[in-house]
């Protein structure tokens, strides 16, 4: 069973002006289209084929770099979209606004904490809000790696992610990556983070 | 030492279309000119501030390394290119490419394949070691071979930053592009020194 693209779901246009329909098209249809592609040649015929992306992921140290890259590339497009929505943004309720003043004194610590691992970031990467033994911890990975990762040293369930490869800002911000930084959070679907925290409590 | 933003030896559109001054704008005026800024900005106080970049290069680790590679690798990468380029390599670096290689056609084969795999951020270089014979190495991030004991000779930026206004995903398109703007006496000299 080969993975599938998911389809985006919202219009390519639906984030603008924080993320441009341009960035968008390109992101999904070139650059996560990509990795699926390349993931389903990496697998193609081993018993990989038949597990879940997050089970081949938890043992990603024993596979090969495309299997590492392409998989890990694959799984944080799929959640990056989600957590994104039109007429989204603000500050969360519910369970994860409690637990992010619990774990980080405040919505603002929250933020500063995840945009300076988001803009510390050198290089191709992601930025993360994972939840690690009830807590929620703030942090940051290299090229696709995640928190599923047994390689990554950032451990955890991601319940929000945050891509700083330049393909995901290049167009629009160009060398301004705070400035993106910023905008996400005009777009962050906190009712979806919500169901990632509950599904990652159990 | 203060480090400054070197000139570029062309105007910002005369690589178009393979690079465009759109592109040249933001990579040399904007991360070019942040990388001499915030190494600037970090060196104060420390064993570096009195260094020289290659010495930079060579030892320092952290935001150091990573802003005086960084600003050594563009100034070496920029300052290969040419409007109006010597096309092929001759002399002895022309046979230290056939000695090594192949032929100059497998070179280049060889050197855009590891340009384009290199996952992430980061450089293809084609190196000389201690001996005199070529190599094509790949380096993230920030990385140079300068740190090996290898003696760069020309570099493939491969940030998306390089191409993504101009070419977008597609990487491959820049890198066979790349060559029609490489100046191989540039290289030439490099490889005689
Ligand atoms: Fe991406
Ligand atoms: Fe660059």
């Amino acid at each position: 069973m080969a993975f599938e693209l998911p389809k985006l779901p919202y219009a390519f246009n639906a984030l603008e002006p924080y993320i441009d329909a341009g960035t968008m098209e390109v992101h999904h249809g070139k650059h996560h289209a990509g990795y699926t592609n390349n993931l389903n040649g990496a697998i193609q015929g081993s018993s990989l084929e038949a597990m879940p992306i997050e089970a081949i992921l938890k043992d990603v140290s024993k596979l090969s770099p495309a299997v590492r890259n392409n998989g890990g590339g694959f799984y944080n497009h799929n959640l990056f979209w989600t957590v994104m929505a039109p007429n989204a943004g603000g500050e969360p309720q519910g369970e994860v606004g409690k637990l992010i003043n619990k774990s980080f004194g405040s919505f603002s610590e929250f933020k500063e904490k995840f945009s300076t691992a988001a803009a510390s970031r050198f290089g191709s990467g992601w930025a993360w809000l994972v939840v690690n033994d009830g807590k929620l911890v703030v942090g940051s990975t290299p090229n696709q790696d995640n928190p599923l990762m047994d390689i990554s040293e950032l451990k955890g369930s991601p319940i929000l992610a945050l891509d700083v490869w330049e393909h995901a800002y290049y167009l629009k911000y160009q060398n301004r990556r705070p400035e993106y930084i910023g905008n996400f959070f005009n777009v962050i679907n906190w009712a979806q983070v919500e169901k990632n925290l509950n599904s990652a409590l159990g | 030492m203060k480090h400054e933003l070197p000139k570029l030896p062309y105007a910002l559109e005369d690589l178009a279309p393979v690079i465009s001054s759109q592109t040249l704008e933001f990579h040399y005026g904007k991360h070019h000119q942040a990388y001499v800024n915030n190494l600037n900005n970090l060196i104060v106080g420390t064993k570096f501030e009195n260094a020289d970049l290659e010495t930079i290069v060579r030892e320092a680790d952290g935001g150091i390394f990573n802003n005086g590679a960084q600003v050594w690798n563009h100034t070496f990468y920029f300052s290969a290119f040419s409007p109006k380029p010597k096309a092929a390599p001759a002399g002895k670096l022309a046979e230290a490419i056939i000695a090594d290689f192949g032929s100059f056609e497998q070179f280049k084969e060889a050197f855009a394949k590891a340009a384009a795999t290199l996952f992430g951020s980061g450089w293809a270089w084609l190196v000389k070691d201690a001996y005199g014979h070529l190599e094509i190495v790949q380096e993230s991030n920030a990385g140079n071979p300068l740190r090996t004991g290898l003696t760069p000779l020309l570099t493939c930026d491969v940030w998306e930053h390089a191409y993504y206004l101009d070419y977008q995903n597609k990487r491959p398109d820049y890198i066979q592009e790349f060559w029609s703007i490489v100046d191989w006496s540039v290289v030439e000299y490099r490889f005689g020194k």
